[in-house]
């Protein structure tokens, strides 16, 4: 009986660190990393224990149709490894960089209600359940956008709030749709009563497409990404662009669109069109940006846009490396937030234009962000080509030749952005001189630890590992009455 | 079915006030307008006409009648504190932009394009 405690630790440290911090952040500091260290042990025991079960969990002991169920698959368990590692990381980094710039408790309580929220979201199997720890992630979001109190920030999260708020009605009023048809909200119970109702689904599906892809910023969806991403404290955005669009976004898409309506088809063909423009056009939006977090923003949109294509073409491999890419995503921008937010740091600006040749003056940043920019760009031994390499293999494969082609020209097109990134922002020609700034060994060991997780999780590929860890998060995807009957029990 | 378009008149208002208006205040309360068309329309799904109320009491008999299904009301209760959050959460960034900016037009705030 594990599940509840991945809500349970980081809402009891929020309002712990509330109550025992005074003016120091000093106990909010070890209360949070004790959280964070916690929930990745249980994360990652979680995930090598689960191989093809669901372990439900109901509620006050009420019987599943009258109760708030949690149910944990292999694609559940999945994401609470990709959030619990990237916030243990993040936190790491935000321990010194917070220090430089505002400390406050109120930060690191914050901080673990954004994990209470993401970690509720995807070990929740009740769908008004999903938008109540949805909102409990988005407030978080909200206030951490605006932490840094510059007026830019405030009109970021202003704009995040507005767009959050329209997406929840809309999920709000495909909830009421949805329990007006079925009579019920466990997720596993509609996924069984919703197929004899088609216009049901459409209805729904669309509400559901509308507001999920808004909180994944797909692309005609995704005006506010870049603003509140650039915005945030970089650690946070590392957070929100790594983990919060996928956890809110992406992961409650597969969960809806493949284990409760099925994977209808329309709905595929509409993922792999909304993908394949998200690629391309948030490709040459990159390209024209001097801003340096504004331009990995637009890279995340991007990338996302694989993912969609990945889960849009529906054959096992495909979702193979949508699921690949989703962990090798979460890890590389990740990584290049930390490095835009240590620049950031030391120069005290983001733009590309006025930074030089930072090889000597930040070795581990510049190093640690040639692996990323090799990652993302899809060089071969690195994870982030594997994974962008079975997506077109598997368009290609299922007979979609031209979305094949799509996503070949969008890599092609990450590698000029990035390539404008390391040209101009790490290995310019301008000779930057500074004094010795210090860079605290948590950001350090952050970027460190996310750069070898860069190389290590290629060996995910590898047949022999591929079988028992990303195999059954596939089988949990695709197989609808797998779910239907795991969760129910029968 | 004129109570379910009313609904909707209202979730459109809500649309409507979010694009159009310029102010920072009137694009909150269009927000809430938005938000109660969802709840409205939760609660009118779970309406029964002439139905009891959902509480049963010892001795009494439903009979024939229909009871009020309970648990959108429920919903609704938790959506409305959720909605109270975000629009305090928003009230408190409008503040925040006044005072740096003076003054509540979105269109003199524009800082961040592109």
């Amino acid at each position: 009986m594990i599940l509840p405690f991945f809500i349970i630790i980081p809402l009891l440290a929020a309002f712990l660190i509330a109550m025992i911090s005074g003016n120091r952040d000093y106990w909010a500091i070890i209360v949070s990393v004790l959280t964070m260290i916690s929930l990745a042990v249980l994360a990652l025991f979680n995930f090598g224990t689960i191989g093809g079960k669901t372990i439900v969990y109901e509620m006050g002991a009420w019987k599943i149709p009258y109760t708030i169920c949690l149910t944990v698959d292999a694609f559940s368990a999945f994401m609470l490894v990709i959030i619990s590692v990237i916030g243990l990381t993040s936190l790491m980094f935000s321990i010194y960089y917070i220090k430089h710039r505002s400390p406050s408790w109120k930060y690191y309580a914050l901080f673990m209600l954004l994990i209470t929220g993401m970690n509720g979201v995807v070990v929740t199997g009740d769908l008004f359940n999903l938008f109540v720890f949805m909102e409990i992630a988005l407030f978080a979001a909200y206030a951490l956008v605006s932490y840094g109190s510059h007026a830019e920030e405030f009109e970021a999260a202003f704009k995040y709030a507005i767009m959050g708020s329209i997406s929840s009605t809309l999920v709000l009023v495909g909830i009421a749709v949805i329990y007006s048809a079925t009579s019920t909200l466990t997720m596993a119970i509609i996924a069984e009563r919703l197929p004899q109702n088609l216009k049901v689904m459409y209805w729904s599906g669309g509400l559901f497409l509308a507001a999920f892809g808004l909180k994944a910023a797909i692309m005609p969806f995704h005006a506010w990404l870049p603003d509140a991403h650039s915005s945030a404290p970089a650690p946070i955005s590392s957070m929100l662009s790594g983990v919060l669009i996928k956890a809110l976004g992406i992961y409650v898409l597969i969960r809806l669109f493949y284990n409760v309506y099925g994977a209808p088809p329309i709905f595929l063909t509409i993922f792999m069109v909304l993908g394949s423009i998200s690629i391309i056009v948030a490709s040459f939006l990159a390209i024209g940006q001097w801003d340096f977090k504004r331009l990995l923003a637009y890279s995340s949109i991007s990338q996302v846009g694989f993912i969609l294509l990945g889960i849009g073409i529906g054959t096992p491999l495909a979702i193979f490396g949508a699921v690949f890419h989703i962990l090798n995503h979460a890890i590389f921008k990740s990584l290049l937030f930390y490095n835009a937010g240590t620049v950031e740091m030391v120069l005290g600006t983001r733009d590309l234009r006025k930074m030089g040749n930072l090889t000597h003056i930040l070795p581990y940043t510049t190093t640690t962000s040639m692996i990323a920019t090799l990652s993302v760009a899809g060089i071969p031994p690195f994870s982030g080509f594997f994974s962008k390499l079975i997506i077109i293999i598997a368009a290609i494969a299922a007979g979609y030749p031209v979305y094949g082609g799509i996503a070949i020209v969008g890599s092609l097109l990450t590698l000029v952005y990035f390539m404008k990134v390391q040209r101009y922002g790490f290995h310019g020609e301008k000779i930057i001189e500074m004094e010795d700034i210090k860079i605290g060994w948590g950001m350090r060991a952050a970027m460190i630890v996310l750069a070898v997780l860069c190389l290590a999780t290629s060996i995910l590929i590898i047949p022999g590992i591929k079988e028992f860890t990303l195999d059954p998060v596939v089988d949990a995807i695709i197989n609808k009455t797998g779910y239907i009957t795991r969760v129910l029990g029968r | 079915m004129t109570v379910y378009l009313l609904c909707f008149a209202l979730l459109l208002v809500g649309i409507y006030g979010l694009l159009v208006k310029r102010d920072l205040i009137r694009i909150i309360i269009a927000s809430g307008i938005m938000g109660y068309a969802a709840n409205l329309m939760l609660i009118l799904f779970a309406y029964r006409r002439g139905g009891l109320y959902p509480i049963l009491e010892k001795g009494k008999t439903v009979g024939a009648r229909v009871m009020v299904d309970p648990l959108p009301q429920a919903l609704v209760l938790t959506s409305i504190v959720i909605e109270l959050g975000i629009t305090a959460m928003l009230v408190a960034l409008a503040i925040r932009l006044f005072e740096k900016n003076k003054t509540f037009d979105i269109t003199k705030i524009k800082r961040l394009s592109g």
